[in-house]
């Protein structure tokens, strides 16, 4: 539930699923797994939630998470990397394992909360970014800073958590 | 736009590549950049990875194909 934040928020959209699929399970054809088709079900419902909650408060970005400045310490003066990016191996293996997408939730909660909730959206969810900049009043700049900061703090908390160790 | 990028720059053109279309003088310079530097090459298989995984978020299932 790290896209809400708030536990009440939280149980409403899981409610709000369960009743959706039982008004829609005569559509439920079978195509997909019964886990699948509920999983799309929430995802759609905590999107709605993010809109609604937005348009009640708009989304209060601090200028430290807006800037960069906190970044320039990965790069050396030259603009090179200080710490070169580690290679990977075979990153697909991770994917079948449930124990590297709970160290992936741990890497999302370690992000400032903006981040977090615009990594959500556009990866997790698909949204694309101008639909993200228009329900969260923030300009497209700032959406991609915040998404460049994400993929930069999830990749070398990865590396660190997951991909160092030979997990 | 310059033709010629640092790894800082690239890396925000890579991320920014994944959200938006880039202009034509901007994929160039960073397929140019990309050509030379395995850094970079890096971050970038890694971003399009952290996508998959996203998408792929919460996980397989808990029953059967556990590690």
């Amino acid at each position: 539930m790290l896209q809400l934040r708030n536990q009440a928020q939280a149980e409403d959209a899981v409610q709000e699923t369960l009743m959706a699929a039982i008004r829609g399970a005569k559509d439920f054809a079978g195509k997909s797994s019964v886990r699948t088709w509920l999983v799309g079900i929430l995802k759609h419902k905590i999107v709605d939630l993010i809109r609604r909650a937005s348009r009640e408060r708009p989304l209060d970005l601090p200028d430290e998470e807006a800037s960069l400045e906190d970044f320039d310490a990965l790069y050396r003066e030259d603009g090179h990397y200080a710490s070169v990016p580690a290679e990977w191996g075979d990153p697909e293996a991770a994917l079948s394992q449930r124990r590297f997408f709970e160290t992936l939730e741990g890497c999302l909660e370690g992000l400032p909360k903006n981040t977090a909730r615009v990594f959500m959206m556009r990866e997790v969810m698909g949204i694309e970014t101008d639909e993200i900049c228009k329900e969260l009043a923030i300009t497209a700049t700032n959406c991609w800073v915040l998404l460049y900061r994400a993929r930069m703090s999830l990749r070398a908390c990865l590396e660190e958590r997951w991909f160092a160790i030979g997990a | 736009m310059k033709l010629k990028l640092t790894c800082k720059e690239a890396g925000r053109l890579i991320s920014e590549g994944l959200d938006r279309k880039l202009s034509l003088p901007q994929r160039t310079a960073l397929r140019l950049h990309l050509a030379i530097c395995d850094a970079c090459t890096r971050i970038h298989l890694q971003f399009r990875f952290l996508r998959r995984a996203a998408s792929r978020y919460p996980g397989p299932e808990r029953e059967g194909g556990e590690s």
